[in-house]
C-alpha cells in the first residue's frame, strides 16, 4: 500500500488506471481501483480482476473526489475499475469552466 | 508530479490532434509526434548530461519538443531573451553552464565552440527528434524538482532567475484549465516571446486543453490579422501594446471580419481604455478576458471574464464601470490580499502592495531563495487596491509611489482620472525630485489625434476631481510612451525624461 501524498501517481492493481493525488487529508487512506488497492505506479501490479461491484471505471481528465471533500483524484490513464477510499466510492467532481487566458 | 504528465495525457487522449503549428512555415506535429519528439529530447539531453537547457531563439516547433524534453529529462529549461546583446547572453549562459543550447543557426555558428555548452541549431533539433524511434527511460515524478528557470526583466541589476517548480506549473494548469476541454477545430494564436511566463502557459495550457497553438514568431499588426484568418484561429493572447497596434491598423474599419476569433485574453501590462473599448466595437463577437499575473506564480492568478467586461460596459453605476479597467477577481485557489508597508491586511478600496499565496505561487529565486513568509504569502512589489465585490485594480509597481510632502500617492489613480479626460490618449505619472516636497507629482501625456488640451487644461481637470496635491506640478506631451516588447510601461525612463529637462 502507497503512502498517499499530494502529486503522487497512483496505479490500480487490476485494470489500466491510473491516478494523480491532487489532495489527501489523510495519509493513511486506503485508495482502491477495481475493488483492489492502488499502489505507486512505478510497482509492479499483482494483477487480478476487477471486482464487479467496483467497475464503472476512469475517465482520462476527470477528477473524482469522496463526499467529505477531501481527497480529489486526478485519472491520468483510463481503465476499466472505478475508484474508492477507505470503502466510498468516489465521485466525478463538477467542472466549473473558466475563460481561457493564455 | 511533472509538466510531462500533461502532454502524457494529451497523447493519449487525442493522438492525432494538432498541437502546434508554425504560422511562418507551416509546420506541424500533432500531440503523439511531440510526446515522441519530446521521449528523443530528453534522450539527447540525458546523453549530453547537461545541466541545464538553454533556448535562445523565437517560436517554433523546437520550444514545446525542447520544453517538455527537459521537463521528461529531469533537467531545468531556461528560455532566454534573445534581444539581449551577446554580453547579457554571455552572463546568462555561465550562470546555466554545463548547458544544452538550442538557437537559430546563425547564433550558433557565431558563439562558436564554448565549454559547457552543446550547441543545437533549431531546424536539426525538429528533425532530430521527429525522427526517432528511441526515446528516455520515465521521467521523474518529484514535484519539487524545477522544471522551468525564467530571468526577470530586472529594471536595475542582475536579472534574478525565477524557480518554477513542477508542483508550481502543474497546479496552475490543474486549477485553470479543463482536460481536453476545447472543440476539434479550436485554434489559439500566440505572440508573446517564448522567455515570457505567458508564452509558458501558453504552452502548456494549449496542451491540457487540447488547443491547437499557432505560433506567430515575428508579430506586426497585418500578420496577425493575416493568420488569425487564414488560420481560422478561435482563441488569442496579446499584450496590451499589441492589441493597441491591431485596433490602429483597423483605423477606418467597421469591423475586424474574424468570424472564428470567439475570445481574445490581453494582459502584461495596463490596457489603456481607449484601445479595449475601441477593441470590443471592432470584435463585436469576440469575448475578452483580462489575465493578470507574473513570472513568480506561474502566469495569471487572477482574470476580468468575458461576463465581467459586459456587466462593465453596460452598467451606468461608477463603480461597475471602471470594473473594464480591473484585472478581475483571483483564480479559484489563489488568495490576495492588500498590505500597508508595515504588512497588515487593508480594507475594499484601499490601495497597497498585493500579496497572493496558493500552490501555484514559487515566489523564489536561484541562489537568492524564497521571499515567501511563513504563512505562504508572496509579496508581488505591485501595488494596487480590491473593491467590495473582490476585483482587483493595479496602480503601478509599489515601489512608484510618489512621496510628496510624507504623503503617499499612487501614480495610478492620478493616470485613471487624466484617462478620462476625452483628449487624452494615453499617460504616465512619476514622481520627479522636487526641493520643497521631496518629490513632485509630473506626467507625461500623449494625446488623442486630432484632439487639443492644453496643461492647464489638464490641471484643472485633476484638480476638480481630486486634492490639490495630487495635481501634476508639470506636465509633458509626448507622441508616444516607452513600453517594453510585452507592453510593460517604462515608467524609469519617463521620469529619468521628466526629471532631466526644464521648465
Amino acid at each position: 500500500m502507497a503512502e498517499i501524498k499530494v502529486g503522487a501517481r497512483l496505479k490500480s492493481n487490476v485494470c489500466d488506471s491510473e491516478v494523480m493525488v491532487i489532495s489527501c487529508a489523510d495519509s493513511s487512506a486506503e485508495i482502491t481501483c477495481g475493488g483492489a488497492a492502488m499502489i505507486d505506479a512505478s510497482a509492479d501490479a499483482c494483477g487480478g480482476d476487477v471486482d464487479a461491484a467496483h467497475a464503472e471505471g476512469t475517465t482520462l481528465g476527470k477528477r473524482y473526489v469522496n463526499a467529505a471533500g477531501d481527497l480529489e483524484l486526478l485519472c491520468v490513464k483510463a481503465g476499466a475499475g472505478s475508484l474508492a477510499v477507505n470503502g466510498e466510492a468516489l465521485v466525478l467532481k463538477d467542472a466549473k469552466p473558466l475563460p481561457s487566458s493564455d | 508530479m511533472n509538466i510531462m504528465m500533461l502532454l502524457e495525457m494529451a497523447s493519449a487522449g487525442m493522438p492525432d490532434r494538432i498541437a502546434f503549428t508554425n504560422a511562418e512555415n507551416g509546420e506541424s506535429l500533432s500531440y503523439s509526434e511531440l510526446f515522441a519528439a519530446a521521449g528523443k529530447a530528453a534522450l539527447e539531453f540525458q546523453q549530453s548530461q547537461c545541466s541545464r537547457v538553454a533556448v535562445i531563439d523565437i517560436s517554433s516547433l523546437a520550444l514545446p519538443i525542447a520544453l517538455f524534453g527537459s521537463g521528461w529529462a529531469g533537467v531545468p529549461y531556461v528560455p532566454i531573451n534573445y534581444r539581449l546583446t551577446a554580453e547579457e547572453i554571455d552572463a546568462l549562459l555561465a550562470r546555466v553552464k554545463p548547458a544544452n543550447l538550442i538557437s537559430d543557426a546563425e547564433r550558433c555558428a557565431s558563439l562558436g565552440p564554448q565549454d559547457g555548452v552543446t550547441a543545437l541549431v533549431r531546424d536539426e533539433f525538429i528533425t532530430l527528434t521527429r525522427n526517432a524511434a528511441e526515446q528516455a527511460e520515465p521521467w521523474p515524478m518529484d514535484p519539487e524538482q524545477t522544471a522551468v528557470l525564467l530571468f526577470t526583466s530586472g529594471t536595475t541589476g542582475t536579472p534574478k532567475a525565477a524557480v518554477l517548480r513542477h508542483k508550481h506549473l502543474v497546479s496552475y494548469i490543474l486549477g485553470s484549465v479543463e482536460f481536453c476541454s476545447a472543440a476539434e477545430d479550436d485554434a489559439s494564436l500566440v505572440c508573446v516571446p517564448p522567455y515570457h511566463i505567458a508564452g509558458i502557459a501558453a504552452i502548456l495550457s494549449s496542451v491540457y486543453s487540447g488547443r491547437r497553438l499557432v505560433q506567430l514568431p515575428n508579430f506586426s499588426a497585418e500578420a496577425w490579422l493575416e493568420t488569425a484568418r487564414r488560420e481560422k484561429v478561435s482563441n488569442a493572447f496579446v499584450v496590451p501594446t499589441m492589441l493597441a497596434r491591431i485596433v490602429e491598423s483597423l483605423e477606418g474599419e467597421s469591423s475586424a471580419d474574424l468570424p472564428h476569433l470567439k475570445a481574445i485574453s490581453y494582459g502584461g501590462g495596463k490596457m489603456p481604455l481607449s484601445v479595449i473599448e475601441r477593441a470590443m466595437t471592432l470584435f463585436p463577437d469576440t469575448d475578452f478576458t483580462n489575465a493578470y499575473g507574473l513570472t513568480e506564480t506561474s502566469s495569471t492568478i487572477a482574470v476580468l471574464t468575458p461576463e465581467d467586461h459586459r456587466n462593465a460596459c453596460a452598467s451606468d453605476a461608477d463603480n461597475v464601470r471602471r470594473r473594464l479597467v480591473s484585472v478581475g477577481r483571483a483564480l479559484p485557489g489563489v488568495t490576495i490580499e492588500i498590505r500597508d508597508d508595515e504588512g497588515k491586511p487593508l480594507g475594499a478600496n484601499q490601495r497597497g502592495e498585493i500579496y497572493v499565496k496558493g500552490e501555484q505561487v514559487s515566489g523564489e529565486y536561484e541562489d537568492r531563495g524564497s521571499v515567501i513568509d511563513n504563512a505562504g504569502w508572496f509579496p508581488t512589489r505591485d501595488a494596487g487596491s480590491i473593491d467590495e465585490e473582490g476585483y482587483l485594480f493595479l496602480e503601478g509597481r509599489a515601489d512608484d509611489v510618489i512621496v510628496r510632502g510624507g504623503e503617499n500617492m499612487s501614480p495610478g489613480e492620478i493616470e485613471d482620472v487624466l484617462l478620462e479626460h476625452e483628449a487624452v490618449a494615453d499617460v504616465a505619472v512619476v514622481g520627479i525630485p522636487d526641493e520643497q516636497w521631496g518629490e513632485a507629482v509630473a506626467a507625461a501625456v500623449v494625446l488623442k489625434s486630432g484632439k487639443t488640451a492644453t496643461a492647464a487644461a489638464l490641471q484643472e481637470w485633476v484638480k476638480d476631481r481630486m486634492r490639490s496635491s495630487r495635481v501634476p506640478q508639470k506636465m509633458a506631451f509626448w507622441d508616444e510612451l516607452p513600453y517594453n516588447e510585452t507592453g510593460k510601461l517604462l515608467r524609469r525612463i519617463v521620469k529619468a525624461e521628466l526629471s532631466a529637462d526644464g521648465d
